[in-house]
């Protein structure tokens, strides 16, 4: 017996409530894309507990998907901050204010 | 309560109050350190929740490759100066605020008597019987990842590919073309 399916999602809710918080208010680049990937984990916690709650197998294998996206969404976005850090010479999100390419 | 139950809250602690560090820190490394302690406990979750390909490959993939291309990141840009910080209290209320209301909502929600909180029974997919499935099911979407995966590996040569060789266009790039 493992816990029930609420106190798995309260835990899922707690860190994407966590990882939100992180993406909203932080202001370097690295820690916002953290908290992207606070919210994506906790996805998956909810999508692996439901998984077992209904004895099925698609969260368990959108879980996967979710992994590979998550890999693919951080490798682009930490070249992107290579990128502006060339341009700009901050990681600090405040110092982006112009999208003049 | 038994131990698989024990071992859920243990594991639910080790990985709230490590993700709640990581969003505390001011230095980012720290932050990465934490969050593959968070995602550590999470593979160790899938585990007793009866699924060990994702739990293998939550230790393979997010604690391992990202957090370590995150701390390759950090170590290529090095840290900055922090700057003076102006109207931080307000910046941080909105989404602490919104945070709240959210974690608070959803723990109204789960502490509603809908129904007694069952607890979940003990259940395994082998990694077999999940590679099956996903390849059987899914093979599309899988197709479709590693399409995503080749866009990324284009995108991301892309994006830190040298463009001061392109030529002089940009005023104040006085480094001396070979």
């Amino acid at each position: 017996m493992t816990a029930p399916l609420e106190h798995v999602l309260a835990l899922a809710v707690l860190l994407f409530a966590m990882g939100a918080f992180c993406a909203l208010a932080r202001r370097n680049l690295i820690m916002i894309l953290l908290g992207v990937e606070i919210m994506l984990n906790a996805c998956s916690i909810a999508l692996v507990g439901a998984s077992l709650k209904w004895q099925a197998m698609e969260g368990q294998a959108f879980t996967l998907f979710l992994m590979a996206l998550t890999a693919a969404e951080a490798s682009v976005g930490l070249a992107l901050f290579v990128h502006a850090r060339k341009r700009a010479g901050t990681l600090d999100s405040g110092g982006y204010s112009s999208m003049k390419g | 309560m038994s131990v698989t139950q024990i071992l859920f809250y243990v594991l639910a602690g080790v990985i709230a109050a490590s993700t709640g560090l990581a969003v505390f820190q001011r230095q980012p490394v720290h932050a990465v350190v934490y969050l593959v302690v968070s995602f550590f406990a999470t593979a160790v979750l899938f585990g007793l929740f009866g699924a060990p390909l994702p739990a293998i490959l939550q230790i393979m993939v997010p604690a391992g490759a990202v957090m370590v291309l995150f701390l390759f990141i950090i170590m290529l840009l090095g840290r900055e100066e922090p700057k003076p910080r102006d109207l931080a209290t307000m910046r941080w209320i909105g989404p602490a605020a919104l945070a709240a209301v959210a974690a608070v909502a959803g723990a109204v929600l789960l502490s509603l008597p809908v129904h007694e909180a069952v607890p979940m029974a003990m259940a395994k997919a082998s990694a077999k019987e999940l590679g099956r499935f996903v390849y059987q099911n899914y093979w599309p979407a899988v197709e479709a990842v590693s399409v995503l995966f080749f866009v990324a590996l284009a995108g991301a040569m892309f994006l830190v590919r040298d463009f001061k060789a392109r030529g002089a266009e940009k005023p104040g790039n006085e480094e001396a073309q070979p």
